[in-house]
């Protein structure tokens, strides 16, 4: 059964497709693009249910054997961070009726949301570099299509900027494939581990190794190339701003997460210290952006950043504790700050402005979705017990099984800068005067929460049912220790 | 407007957009075990439209060709993704493909792959992607 693998990746293609032919009739497009997600969801979790049980699932396309072939690896992580895109993804298609006009809606915003869940499933799966770029390509250009869907004058200005920087690292991308090509004459990753391996990683793939990792760091917004992130970030529709927010950046620290433990794993002491320097900076630069600005759908694009920073520090510390870290943290996240887009998004709406000084005492017409706002700042900061809190504890202790104080204390600092700028939102927004200016849309708010509130009952589920995921999360941990493990999964020897 | 008078251009389009057709579905199916293939098969074909397009302009166009070419999109892509998953029916991995030598008559003896078929939803797709672009581009203000 290893078509299973490519499951993921067609079956939001094939609903694109189809939902592209019957653009006009938006009822019928609702309800199809839900049950699809809700059909991808299922289906993404059965494959993870054959892999914990059978180990990895490997595609090779076309019938060719491994190397020759386009592989198709699912793992327990790849199936993981799918199966995590899809609760995001169905969160968002409940959401997104009631968020977007219908104009936006009819102009193929479902073809688009399913390719952007195709390409991103895609560069999960893949086990190919050259199709990593592949369904990096995909995902970009669906995300081209929806950050200028409406075509605000903003959007168009901010998407500008979003386009050519992803441009350039693209090109940097297949420009760095082909060094890689020319070095070790493959593009599978099993094959490229081994063969780096056998030549010792010498000092010309190190350098590849950090091109590559520039690459991923803007996809990924590290320090200091996180400049371009957080403003093209708020400007589409909030649904569209959860699937950025919760997606696009994750796919890059994925594809560091899986190169920087697969292949290019040598010379660990120049690598690896490398990001831990680049994790402590985004962690500051971050949680101090997050503190700058009054806008509440600013502050939550801000709060990408740190999160960043902290699953390259667990990718940078390098042991087994810090890995289940960034795993879990992953996780954590991609389900977070899709709650939280949601969440301000809402805000902004109801409020009608996102402007922190000109909102107040939003808890009084809206106590649901003032307290959803305060558990999901509890959970994005790391308040025991919540998923947020598990994540960063795992950190923490691979930094102190390194003996790096530094990282440590700094991840410390930024955690309580989050909070403080998550709290700020909750204490100036939702507490004080009753604003009776405020027009008040029960109905929308509760159309709002409901996608909300599902993403938060998988967040406070990962927290508090921790001990049910830790061994997964522990596993994979030791799997990515291992790099053997995978590439005898592939290459079959 | 004065339409310029493009007697000349007129009258050779009917005979290179005839020749580009022709090569271009050549390259189509040339494309499987030589140079060619569905995608620069596609942007001949394209090519040949919008020369005609220059030629006669955006109305005459319409009536000739009345094909909505966003939907080519979509039927490429579809039938470029259906001959992909049409392995699973038979219990072969993603993307496989599968060829026979048929005896055709006046051509005589030729390999039919299917390969073919998902090089025609590229060649569709290509089409279709070319043509919105320029045409969105040609009928902006």
């Amino acid at each position: 059964m290893s078509n299973l693998a490519v499951l993921p990746i067609v079956i939001p293609l094939i609903s694109g497709i189809l939902l592209a032919l019957l653009h006009k009739k938006i009822q019928l497009v609702r309800v199809l693009a839900q049950l699809f997600t809700g059909i991808n969801l299922v289906v993404a979790i059965y494959i993870m249910y054959v892999v914990q049980k059978n180990g990895s699932i490997i595609l090779e396309s076309g019938g060719w054997d491994a190397p020759y072939s386009i592989v198709l690896v699912a793992d327990l992580l790849s199936i993981l961070l799918v199966v995590t895109t899809n609760i995001v993804a169905l969160a968002c298609v409940f959401y997104a009726p009631k968020s977007l006009s219908k104009q936006q809606e009819e102009f193929y915003f479902y073809t688009f949301f399913f390719m952007l869940i195709s390409g991103v499933s895609g560069a999960f799966l893949t086990g190919d570099l050259f199709n990593l770029f592949v369904f990096f390509e995909v995902l970009l250009m669906a995300s081209y299509a929806l950050i200028v869907l409406g075509g605000g004058k903003v959007q168009l200005r901010e998407s500008i900027k979003y386009v050519l920087i992803n441009l350039f690292s693209s090109m940097l991308f297949v420009t760095t494939i082909a060094f890689l090509y020319s070095v070790v004459g493959t593009v599978n990753m099993a094959q490229i581990a081994q063969r780096v391996q056998e030549v010792d990683q010498k000092g010309i793939l190190t350098t590849i190794a950090i091109l590559l990792f520039f690459v991923f760091g803007t996809k990924a917004a590290l320090f200091p190339l996180y400049y371009w992130l957080p403003k093209p970030y708020i400007v589409p529709n909030p649904v569209i701003s959860a699937l950025f927010g919760a997606l696009l950046t994750k796919v890059g620290i994925y594809a560091i997460l899986r190169v920087f433990t697969l292949i290019f794993v040598h010379d660990t002491d120049f690598t690896h210290n490398f990001f831990i320097w680049i994790a402590g900076f985004t962690l500051i630069f971050g949680a101090i952006g997050a503190l700058s600005t009054n806008n509440i759908k600013l502050v939550i694009s801000y709060n990408i950043i740190p999160a960043v920073g902290f699953m390259i520090m667990g990718i940078g510390l390098y042991n087994e504790a810090a890995l289940s870290g960034t795993i879990y943290y992953l996780v954590h996240d991609m389900i977070i700050k899709a709650a939280l887009f949601l969440l301000v998004g809402s805000v902004a709406y109801l409020a009608g402005t996102s402007d922190l000084r000109k909102i107040k005492g939003l808890i009084h017409h809206y106590p649901l979705l003032g307290w959803l706002f305060f558990l999901s700042a509890f959970v994005l900061a790391g308040i025991p017990p919540f998923s947020g809190f598990i994540g960063k504890l795992l950190l923490l202790q691979g930094g102190l099984q390194n003996d790096e104080v530094v990282i440590v204390i700094i991840a410390l600092l930024s955690s309580l800068l989050i909070l403080l700028s998550m709290i700020r939102i909750f204490v100036r927004g939702f507490w004080g005067e009753k604003d009776e200016s405020i027009r008040v849309d029960k109905k929308a708010a509760r159309a709002f929460t409901m996608p909300i509130v599902f993403l938060l009952f998988f967040s406070v589920l990962l927290g508090v049912g921790a001990e049910l995921f830790y061994p997964m999360i522990e596993n994979i941990a030791a799997y990515l220790l291992n790099p053997e493990l995978y590439i005898e999964s592939v290459l079959k020897e | 407007m004065i339409r310029a008078n493009d007697l000349i251009l007129r009258t050779t389009t009917i005979l290179i957009a005839f020749i580009l057709f022709g090569f271009s579905i050549y390259l189509f199916l040339a494309g499987h075990s030589a140079p060619g293939g569905g995608f620069i098969g596609g942007l001949m074909t394209a090519a040949a439209i919008v020369l005609m397009y220059m030629a006669y302009g955006y109305e005459a166009m319409k009536k000739i060709i009345p094909v909505n070419y966003q939907n080519l999109i979509t039927i490429g892509l579809a039938i470029a993704v259906l001959t992909s998953i049409g392995s699973f029916v038979f219990g072969e991995p993603f993307l496989s493909q599968t060829f026979e030598y048929f005896h055709l008559p006046v051509l005589g003896e030729k390999e039919l792959a299917t390969a073919l078929l998902f090089d025609l939803g590229v060649y569709l797709t290509v089409i279709g992607v070319t043509m919105t672009i320029i045409l969105s581009i040609a009928s902006d203000r």
